[in-house]
């Protein structure tokens, strides 16, 4: 092959390489993506109802219910403005407690039930996820606000 | 005072280091022989300064020396020695200092087993690593000593993560490392190319090697990895395309790129831009892994604690790396670009088409690893890209090239002879297409497109892998002896196949099952009894465990008995689950203990995973045959 043959196969190749990449990865995307959404706007109904999101807070103290002898659990997750009740089914992550941070994968079931299909360990006590320490630490601004008048009540949608 | 020599002797290291970049860099531009020495003599320096400040945070942690805030956060009293060493490396400061050390052994080792390689090479190769060693030798010094105190002292330690108290764990760090740190020595042999202009097949000679342990190691590293994920996180996955996994699989798809087009270059003499880019681009995949890992920037279970400055810090080190290398290949590497060109029916042909295919498959992982920061910057909210997404964009590319791989061994250089193909690759393709459909169906009972392709592929590169050994040890049609550097690239893709094999099975055939179960019961997974005899305590050096007995049959037959603990260490007070796991080369049983659920029972994730040390001995052949390939004679010269 000449030379400019021989790079013309490659930038072709590498062209429909990229192409494929790309048509799929636009349309997958789609699919995978999956959004956070706060505590606050899930239940201020801001959602998307036909798909799974991710969820982030802490879990609230004396909120861990489980039914005895059975994997099924219900607990309360606050990102300290409003609470969202979660269901899963399943073995918990170690560093899952009371007080603690925690996401889960899910979907809501109805307009006050999020069902978890994936809880989210974390490898680090000290660690939280940005995402939900960004959560809460903007509901703790909000209520410090508060006291200047501004509403820090949970508004349901 | 033995911390303030460790920190004196990381100062002294980057005054050495700014001599080891400079003084030969200046030798070799202006041909002076005396300023090109000093480059062995300041690399040994560097690396010993460097290795007595190591050392010193090695004694602080062995002495429980809790006015050293790093060691404060990170040890204890009651941690067991082997974990006190590598409690060293456990988190950003310590695996910092280790990189640097890394960093400072290759350009030691390039210093002395420097092979014929001429001095200027040499000198050039040094003083750019040295470049490096001053970047990161500044980022330690300045956002990140692990030497800082902690006054007053602390009467004991926050204890190491116990996660990371694990044999596993201990090890995969240094693996990895090693082999990230080695791509910085492809991309000094790059840069030297470009300064120099000269760039022949002995670079590539001598390039290949130091690529190929790097990446060996890297390989050795990721499987380790995987392998501590599996039992030590308690999930049971061995991947989860996780950012911090990705960031270091990207510098391994690439760092396999350039192994490749490194031998089209050495052996034909072609692809010498190209492999200069892909040299570039593996140490910059490296730089960014590290980003990512160690700015806070990406949510990942793995991240370590954010810090804005050492974000800033690396974004600042990478986007000068990346454009000064860019604008210097920009600038020199027309000028170095061969005008030879190839056969269709050639390897070189075989060996393009690997390279275009990792590189899309680089690609389409970056794209999914930096998709939630892009999203996010452009105000599209905060998102993640699922594990499904990864495996169906990562498949594409890899299908075509596994199968590819089968015939690119067997294609000769310059122009293949097409009758040999058929002769050659007769029977491995029909063991490839039989066994592909049988042993799904025979030993598991069931088929489907995906399972009969991965099947399919894996005894292809398997079977084709091992024509060539097979007939040079038969002297099959006069065949040759096998040169190492061939026997290296068979075992390699040997262990390429039993990956994919292990993967295929693993991923097709594993169970999951979440249960609740009580003392005395027996449940039924994959055909299997799992009796949960009894639940006992257990003392450990620094945990009080609980300990589940749990007796696994088969009909009458027994097989083992397995014990997961659930254990509490005592300083944290976390409470950890340490899975338990009766391995055999062709299955593993995998039992993880949950949480007490109130009537006396518990929940158990009990898994089936069939075929998955493959995944893990195909790493290791993998490594094993970049191994055979580097201590190939040819690589072995002294100089004349």
């Amino acid at each position: 092959m000449k030379p400019r043959q021989q790079r013309m196969l490659a930038v072709g190749l590498a062209v429909v390489g990229v192409a494929v990449a790309a048509g799929l990865t636009l349309r997958a995307f789609e699919e995978n993506m999956m959004f956070f959404v706060e505590i606050s706007d899930v239940i201020a109904g801001e959602y998307p109802s036909e798909r799974n999101f991710r969820i982030g807070g802490l879990v609230v103290a004396d909120s861990i219910q489980r039914e005895e002898g059975s994997l099924d659990l219900r607990f309360s997750v606050t990102d300290t403005r409003c609470e969202l009740d979660v269901s899963y089914t399943g073995v918990l992550p170690d560093l899952f407690r009371e007080g603690q941070g925690v996401v889960a994968h899910g979907r809501m079931a109805d307009n006050d039930l999020f069902i978890a299909d994936k809880i989210l360990a974390k490898h680090d006590e000290n660690y939280m996820a940005p995402e939900v320490a960004e959560s809460l630490g903007k509901h703790v601004q909000d209520q410090t606000a508060s006291l200047g008048g501004r509403s820090s009540e949970c508004e349901t949608g | 005072m033995i911390p303030e020599i460790g920190h004196f002797a990381l100062i002294l290291a980057l005054a050495l280091a700014a001599c080891q970049a400079v003084l030969p860099l200046l030798g070799a531009h202006r041909d002076d022989a005396a300023l090109m020495s000093v480059a062995r003599y300041a690399t040994f320096g560097h690396f010993l300064f460097v290795a007595i400040s190591f050392v010193c945070l090695t004694i602080a942690f062995l002495s429980d020396d809790f006015s050293v805030l790093y060691v404060a956060n990170h040890s204890q009293l009651a941690l067991p020695t082997q974990y006190k060493i590598s409690a060293v490396w456990s988190a950003h400061e310590g695996s910092l200092l280790m990189w640097i050390l890394l960093l400072a052994g290759w350009t030691a080792a390039v210093a002395q087993f420097r092979s014929d390689m001429p001095d200027k090479l040499v000198a050039r190769v040094i003083g750019v690593l040295g470049l490096l060693s001053i970047g990161f030798l500044l980022f330690a010094l300045l956002t990140s000593n692990p030497f800082d105190r902690l006054i007053p002292a602390a009467m004991d330690g926050g204890d190491l993560n116990p996660l990371l108290q694990d044999p596993g764990l201990a090890i995969h760090p240094p693996l990895l490392y090693v082999g990230y740190v080695g791509f910085s020595v492809a991309f000094a042999f790059a840069i030297a190319a470009m300064l120099s202009g000269d760039l022949d097949e002995n670079w590539a000679r001598w390039t290949r090697p130091w690529t190929v342990v790097a990446w060996l190691f890297l390989t050795m590293g990721i499987a380790l990895g995987s392998w501590w994920a599996y039992y030590e996180l308690g999930w049971g996955g061995w991947w989860f395309w996780d950012p911090v996994e990705n960031a270091s699989f990207m510098p391994w798809l690439m760092g396999t790129a350039l192994i490749h087009s490194l031998a089209v270059t050495e052996r034909r003499g072609l692809f010498k831009s190209w492999t200069l880019l892909l040299a570039i681009s593996t140490f910059s995949l490296s730089l960014l892994g590290t980003f990512l890992v160690r700015s806070g920037i990406i949510v990942s279970v793995h991240a370590f604690a954010t810090d804005p400055t050492r974000g800033f810090f690396i974004l600042a080190f990478l986007a000068v790396v990346v454009i000064g290398a860019l604008a210097l290949y920009a600038w020199r590497a027309p000028a170095l670009d061969s005008t030879a060109g190839f056969n269709a029916a050639s390897r070189e042909t075989f060996l393009l088409l690997n390279n275009v295919l990792l590189v899309v498959a680089t690609t389409l992982v970056l794209l999914g690893t930096l998709a939630p920061l892009i999203v996010e910057m452009l105000n599209g909210g905060k998102i993640s890209i699922g594990p499904p997404w990864f495996e169906v964009a990562f498949l594409i590319p890899m299908i075509p090239l596994v199968f590819l791989m089968g015939f690119g061994m067997h294609t000769a250089w310059r122009k293949q002879n097409e009758g040999v193909w058929f002769k050659v690759l007769k029977i491995p393709a029909i063991a490839a297409i039989v066994i592909g459909v049988v042993l799904p169906l025979l030993f598991y009972g069931r088929v489907s497109l995906m399972l009969v392709v991965g099947c399919t592929a894996a005894v292809w590169v398997v079977a084709t892998a091992l024509v060539q050994p097979y007939r040079s040890w038969r002297r099959k049609d006069g065949a040759a002896g096998i040169t190492r550097s061939a026997l290296g690239m068979s075992i390699a893709h040997l262990g390429m196949g039993l990956f994919v094999l292990g993967a295929t099975i693993v991923s097709a055939f594993g169970i999951e099952s979440d249960r609740a179960m009580r003392i005395g019961e027996t449940l039924e997974v994959a055909d299997l009894q799992f009796q949960l005899r009894e639940l006992r305590e257990v003392q450990g050096p620094n945990y009080t465990a609980i300990e589940a007995v749990v007796e696994v049959r088969d009909g009458a037959e027994f097989i083992a008995t397995v014990r997961p603990q659930k254990r509490q260490y005592l300083v944290q007070k976390n409470w950890m689950t340490e899975a338990g796991i009766h391995p055999t080369w062709n299955k593993d049983l995998f039992i993880a203990l949950g949480d007490q659920l109130g009537d006396g029972s518990w929940s158990v994730r009990i898994q089936y995973k069939p075929m998955i040390r493959f995944l893990w001995i195909g790493a290791f052949v993998m490594a094993l045959g970049g191994m055979v390939s580097v201590s190939d004679r040819r690589y072995r010269k002294s100089k004349k």
